[in-house]
């Protein structure tokens, strides 16, 4: 089974995040770059059926050069080899650029299985696996937390608020994973020496037929039109509890309308 | 003033409150025009829809509809956005209605705004990112806005509408039934509203110490009215059911009132619960970063101090 899994290179949680003041698009140099946390499980999620059905895994990842790092962490943890689509025409593209791109080279490399994180940390969309399942015409089997391979067919626990779907289709298909699905393994040493070996082939937009007037900062569907950091909250009143903590807390709830 | 259509979210035939917001919301922009699509709409959905400001209210009776994975009800929608030329498409920004908005995008050449918190003229859309701490303006500038809107993000004020019905029939294509959904599995839903729907959300975290103590939670929540939510230690835990976990990789949820209790408001918390109007926080170390965040602060055991507040709010109903 060939499989692509999805990595993204986001700003870590941890440091202060950014947008820059020039073109408003998420500012790199900011914080440190790490791998989108659910995209670990979706890497481990590709090792898992790889090793039950045979096949390839490829990293797919869309960012600049540094983003390398990401891949070198999936590389790691088991993948096989790696796809970098890094040009500075695709800076500043939108969801709907950034699905076009990926795709387009998604049908250049081929595919059975496509998996990605559910969301990933800095933007939080939660839209890629569903318009790459549109633009590929593959079936769509997202937010899941179970997902099994039998033939041509797949099957997923898709996660809902009532509690889960079961969902059948055939492949190919996009799948896109919640953190509960597995526990990522950590790379081993021998992973990480392995990793420097594995092979990473870095292209540009020419290479997957993706037409520049459909990606970056002035292609884009959206548009940020202005920004600011949120202004901080009043310092609220911060009471120590002496025995009377939750009546206090209720008169405060009162005084707001909320009993 | 042209339509603005409002895919409405129901639960066994009853339109979430969701949808009563986005009518208001669209009602400020344009004639808020509803979409119903699956089986099962009754009298009693339609007279809310059209109480809410619904003009139009479009049918889509289908159980074909609802028998796979969102990509019907883009398909559909994409139909009505054909036909109607819409000023805007307004869906709720829950898991599934972000996916039908991302197709939907894809399908009509047109732009798309996630997890808006406002939406105001010329569509230009609220967003609040970065765990809270950024607040962007942004807009749709190719095709028909698309606007996924989180709920709680507009108090949800009646206004009649028309709530003049039409039938839209829909064929959907192959590709649409490519994901078919075998079995509905529903856990444990109580009588509590939906987490992310919620006015008012009491949440727990590694402080409430074990699966039992949630009763304590629970138990100020249902004096409340309110959904309960949980920090991911807790439902790493197994003390709460994975569904309820409130942050980044858990549940956003925008309420009138939060609280938390015996959780330390660690980034990843905030992210998913920092625009909450109002944040009550219990905690026992007056250092922890919730504090940071709260209207109100209890230093203190919340085994003492919820269950007190709990009876203190049954006394003064
Ligand atoms: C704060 C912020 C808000 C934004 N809001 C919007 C918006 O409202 N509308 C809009 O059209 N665009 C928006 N964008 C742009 C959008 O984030 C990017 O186009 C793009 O990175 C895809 O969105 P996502 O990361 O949210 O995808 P999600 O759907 O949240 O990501 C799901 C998964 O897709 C995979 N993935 C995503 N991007 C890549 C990549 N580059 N390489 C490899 N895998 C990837 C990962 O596996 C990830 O887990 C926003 C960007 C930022 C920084
Ligand atoms: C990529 C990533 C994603 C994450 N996603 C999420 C997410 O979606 N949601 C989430 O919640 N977390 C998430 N986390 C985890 C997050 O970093 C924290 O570990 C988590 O929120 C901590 O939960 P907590 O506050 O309940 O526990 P702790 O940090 O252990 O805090 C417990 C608090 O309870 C207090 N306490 C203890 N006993 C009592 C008592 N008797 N009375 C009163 N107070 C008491 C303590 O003083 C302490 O402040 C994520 C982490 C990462 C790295």
């Amino acid at each position: 089974m060939n499989i692509v899994v999805c990595v993204k290179q986001v700003p870590d949680t941890a440091t202060e995040r950014k947008l820059r003041s020039d073109d408003k698009t998420l500012d790199r140099d900011a914080a440190d770059g790490v791998v989108n946390e659910l995209d670990e499980y979706a890497v481990e999620e590709a090792l898992k059926l790889k090793e039950a059905h045979g096949g390839e895994v490829t990293v797919l990842t869309m960012g600049p050069g540094k983003a390398t790092e990401t891949i070198r962490k999936a590389l790691a943890m088991g993948a096989d080899k790696a796809v970098h689509l890094s040009d500075d025409a695709l800076h500043g593209s939108d969801a709907l650029s950034t699905s076009y791109a990926m795709a387009q080279v998604l049908k250049k490399i081929g595919f059975d299985l496509v998996i990605l994180g559910s969301e990933s940390t800095d933007a939080r969309t939660g839209v890629l696996a569903a318009m790459l399942a549109e633009r590929l015409g593959a079936s769509q089997l997202t937010l899941a937390n179970k997902v099994e391979v039998e033939g041509t067919s797949i099957r997923v626990q898709r996660i809902t608020d009532y509690g889960f779907d079961k969902v059948e289709a055939a492949l190919p298909a996009v799948v896109s994973v919640v953190e509960k699905i597995n526990e990522p393994r950590y790379p081993s040493f021998k992973g990480i020496m392995a990793a420097k070996k594995k092979p990473v082939e870095t292209i540009a937009i020419g290479d997957a037929s993706i037409d520049a007037g459909q990606v970056g900062l002035d292609a884009a569907w959206s548009e940020v039109v202005d920004f600011a950091a949120a202004p901080p909250r009043a310092a609220g009143t911060i009471v120590k509890d002496e025995g009377d903590g939750g009546a206090n807390a209720a008169d405060f709830l009162a005084s707001k309308k909320f009993i | 003033m042209s339509e603005i259509l409002v895919l409405v979210e129901q639960v066994e035939g009853e339109v979430k409150k969701v949808t009563l917001e986005l009518l208001t919301l669209a009602r400020s922009l344009g004639t808020p025009a509803a979409v119903w699509l699956g089986p099962g709409i009754t009298a009693d959905a339609k007279a809310k829809l059209a109480e809410y400001g619904a003009e139009k209210i479009y049918v889509g009776g289908s159980e074909e509809l609802v028998q796979y994975v969102v990509a019907p009800k883009a398909e559909a929608l994409a139909q009505l956005v054909a036909d109607k030329a819409p000023a805007a498409v307004l869906v709720a920004a829950t898991a599934e209605g972000k996916e039908i908005a991302g197709r939907l995008a894809v399908k009509t050449d047109s732009g798309v705004i996630t997890d808006a918190v406002g939406l105001g003229e010329g569509f230009v859309a609220d967003q609040s990112i970065f765990g809270g701490g950024v607040n962007v303006r942004a807009k749709v500038r190719r095709g028909t806005p698309i606007v996924a809107v989180r709920p709680n993000s507009t108090a949800p004020a009646p206004s009649a509408g028309a709530g003049a019905e039409e039938e839209i029939s829909v064929t959907l294509s192959e590709a649409a039934k490519a994901a078919r959904v075998v079995e509905r599995v529903k856990q444990e839903k109580g009588a509590r509203p939906e987490l992310t729907e919620a006015a008012i959300v009491v949440s727990g975290g590694r402080g409430v110490g074990s699966a039992e103590n949630f009763s304590v939670i629970e138990g100020l929540a249902d004096a409340l009215g309110a959904a309960v939510g949980a920090s991911r230690a807790a439902t790493d835990a197994g003390w709460y059911p994975h569904q309820f976990q409130v942050g980044q990789t858990g549940k956003t949820v925008s309420p009138q009132l939060y609280i938390a209790a015996g959780i330390s408001g660690a980034i990843q918390h905030r992210a998913g619960m920092q625009t909450a109007k109002t944040i009550v926080a219990i905690n026992k170390d007056p250092e922890a970063p919730i504090f940071e965040l709260a209207d109100y602060g209890v230093v203190g055991d919340l085994h003492q101090v919820v269950p007190q507040l709990t009876e203190e709010i049954k006394k003064r109903k």
